[in-house]
């Protein structure tokens, strides 16, 4: 088992390594990188502008490039927090706590050069988590039934909505209403139109692109208009020689590194516990094993490893189930499998035997992508601190430039541009009404699968209901979502939701309480 | 126990309740309008039957979200937030909704190069610290890069200018 897992990723470097692949992997990363910098660009919003360019290239490259920015924006994100203070992008919120005190007391390369590094560690071992886990999920996932394979779902959908950010039932009514958009559209069963109200765009039901640009772009720029403060630049002057730690600063970094990484790769096996968990759970935990957690906030170095180690080994480990499952963790990953979708490949457990090159391919990009990254934060730092600097008045023009015509390249139909300006209006209300658009994507883009295998599994119990609870691996999974519910329910009127809210007392940085994870525990 | 009345007066002040009241109407919607399709039985489901139950589950998650804008303020919830932010944008906003509208009307009669300056134009409108010079130095310069990118680069189907006379540029 392990020597095929190795002799697979062999050759998932060669599928990586060809010139080609290598190109677009490094467009990828640096892209993300860029925007993970900049405040008010999420990688949500730039993996979507970025989708319709890839209609042209072959799936592999396409999915290393996308991949690239969703793992490049994290090591963006890290210097935005860092050096401003500011949690552009949620799961490194918890790194102003400890990254902006250090920085200001002129530390801030140290802490960057660590995260760096601790990034790295981390992606690393999700990445070798990737490589030996998947294989191992997929000979389970082969024996599941349409029963098997809906209950999951339904677990992942339940679970991504109510474990991300904000109110769970407002997410679950999120998750519905995604469901229902991905029924829109001719029934691939029976043939009849349903929802198109006569309108023959509509047939093959909503653009995926159009709803991805329209609730991550239009309705968040509608959002930050004119309401982003401008950015203090004060303490961005950061240099190569500042980033080197010492030995000491170094060695403090080290266990913090590897708890960061063992608590992010936990977090990320649980469906639905993307990133933004795993760095609020990696900072309490070692406040709380901490020998002086009172110094937390200060500009301690473990405070900041220590999330970002785990950030990063989450957001690798949530490529697991996409990719062996096909079922996402989170919109990114969505979008991620939306993109395969529309290469004509269908996600699923069969996905690495059919498609090895994908998978491989990718896996190996994740190492190559993540050594870029590290090469590319070191030296260019002082590019990307100068692009914090880029005011948000010439940022959003243009990025409605390019979600116009990504949205027109999709299928040259100035329909879909359209789509996106009523689903950006829609999705700006849904946002003021404290809605958070992302398990939208997530019941989009699972919902035809969901609706085949629940009418396939209803076909052949003969429609009896009770399939789902009697056979054993679909009611663990069912078990599992009535747990989730009852949980939220019990924590909803217990009142305490958030004993992980990090530092209170801590006023160096307003963690808004939507960015807080609503679970206690990541042993859910 | 609260008079009715008074309770029903603090619900309507509350964004839950039109939180909720948004799911209900949207769920009402979605499940009339399923059953015009056939719903079939369970073990041969019809197109109308997933829709449907979506819109009856979306109903009543919606009465939730309604109900639990009576309790007592969750602990970290963004109640102190009204619908509409503390300054609203609505010329901001206006602008940013119109640029892919101004987009499709000179994409699609006067050709990309148009429909990208426009595009870009009325979006930079939206922001309160513009200058018309300035507005238009951004546009020209995305317009460069983003019809050399597009048109030349990736060959996005769409002329770079065409008039409204010469018909057959699409539907």
């Amino acid at each position: 088992m392990i020597a095929t897992s190795l002799t697979s990723l062999w050759y998932g470097f060669g599928v990586a390594l060809e010139p080609h692949n290598l190109m677009f992997c490094f467009i990828g990363v640096l892209v993300g990188n860029m925007v993970g910098v900049l405040p008010g660009m999420g990688p949500l919003a730039t993996i979507s502008i970025l989708l319709p360019l890839t209609f042209g290239m072959k799936p592999v490259a396409a999915i290393l490039m996308l991949g690239g920015v969703m793992y490049g924006a994290q090591y963006g994100g890290a210097i935005c927090s860092i050096l401003l203070n500011l949690p552009c992008h949620p799961p490194h919120a918890v790194t102003c706590l400890d990254g902006f005190p250090m920085t200001k007391q002129g530390r801030g390369g140290v802490a960057l050069g660590l995260t760096v590094f601790a990034s790295f560690v981390g992606a690393s071992w999700g990445i070798t988590e990737m490589v030996f886990l998947s294989p191992l999920l997929v000979r389970a996932a082969l024996q599941f039934g349409p029963a098997e394979v809906c209950s999951l779902m339904l677990l992942g959908l339940l679970a991504g909505s109510t474990l991300a950010r904000g109110s769970p039932i407002k997410g679950v009514a999120m998750t519905v209403l995604g469901l229902f958009l991905g029924s829109v559209g001719t029934d691939l069963e029976t043939g009849s139109e349903r929802y198109t109200f006569g309108l023959t765009e509509l047939d093959d039901g909503i653009e995926l692109i159009a709803l991805a640009l329209g609730l991550f772009g239009i309705a968040e720029f509608m959002n930050s208009v004119n309401q982003v403060a401008p950015i203090n630049t004060k303490y961005t002057n950061v240099s190569i020689a500042d980033m080197r730690p010492s030995k000491a600063e170094f060695k403090r970094a080290f266990f913090p590194m590897w708890r960061g990484t063992i608590i992010g790769s936990l977090c990320s096996l649980i469906p639905g516990t993307g990133p933004t968990i795993a760095s609020f759970v990696a900072y309490a935990t070692e406040k709380k094993i901490s020998k002086h957690p009172e110094k937390f906030g200060t500009g301690l170095i473990e405070g900041v490893v220590c999330p970002e180690a785990s950030t990063h080994s989450s957001v690798q480990g949530d490529f697991i189930p996409t990719m062996s499952l096909g079922i996402p963790g989170d919109a990114v990953m969505a979008l991620l499998l939306g993109a395969l979708m529309i290469q004509g490949i269908v996600p699923g457990p069969q996905l690495i035997s059919q498609h090895p090159d994908i998978f491989w391919g990718l896996v190996a990009s994740f190492w190559i992508g993540n050594i870029m990254l590290v090469l590319l934060n070191v030296p260019l730092i002082g590019i990307w601190v100068k692009m914090l600097a880029i005011p948000y008045k010439y940022l959003y023009p243009s990025a409605m430039f390019f979600v116009c015509i990504g949205v027109y390249a999709a299928n040259n139909d100035f329909f879909q541009v359209g789509e996106v300006v009523a689903i950006g209006a829609f999705g700006y209300l849904l946002l003021r009404l404290g809605f958070h658009p992302a398990p939208i994507l997530l019941g989009f883009v699972l919902g035809p699968r969901f609706e085949e295998n629940f009418r396939r599994a209803m076909l052949i119990s003969r429609g009896d209901m009770l399939v789902f609870v009697e056979r054993p691996i679909s009611a663990v999974f069912v078990t599992l979502c009535v747990l989730l519910v009852g949980s939220q329910i019990y924590f909803r009127l217990k009142g305490s939701k958030a004993d992980l809210e990090p530092a209170d007392e801590n006023k160096a940085v307003k963690i808004p309480a939507d960015l807080a994870p609503h679970q206690a525990t990541p042993a859910e | 126990m609260r008079p009715a009345t008074s309770t029903m007066r603090e619900l309507i002040g509350k964004k839950d309740f039109y939180a909720g009241g948004l799911m209900i109407l949207i769920g009402l919607g979605i499940a009339i309008k399923g059953t015009s399709y056939r719903a079939g039985t369970l073990m041969h489901m019809g197109p109308g039957f997933l829709p449907t139950a979506l819109g009856v589950i979306l109903v009543l998650i919606g009465i939730a979200i309604a109900a639990a804008g009576l309790t007592p303020a969750a602990p970290g919830s963004e109640e102190d937030e009204g619908i509409l932010p503390a300054n609203p944008q609505w010329w901001a906003w206006f602008c940013i909704l119109m640029s892919p509208v101004v987009f499709i009307i000179l994409g699609r009669y006067f050709g990309m190069l148009p429909g990208t300056f426009g595009c870009v134009f009325v979006a930079a409108l939206g922001d309160k610290d513009k200058t018309w010079l300035g507005t238009v130095i951004l546009a020209t310069i995305v317009t460069v890069f983003g019809v050399a990118l597009f048109s030349y680069f990736l060959q996005v189907p769409m002329p770079v200018l065409t008039s409204p006379l010469q018909f057959g540029v699409g539907p």
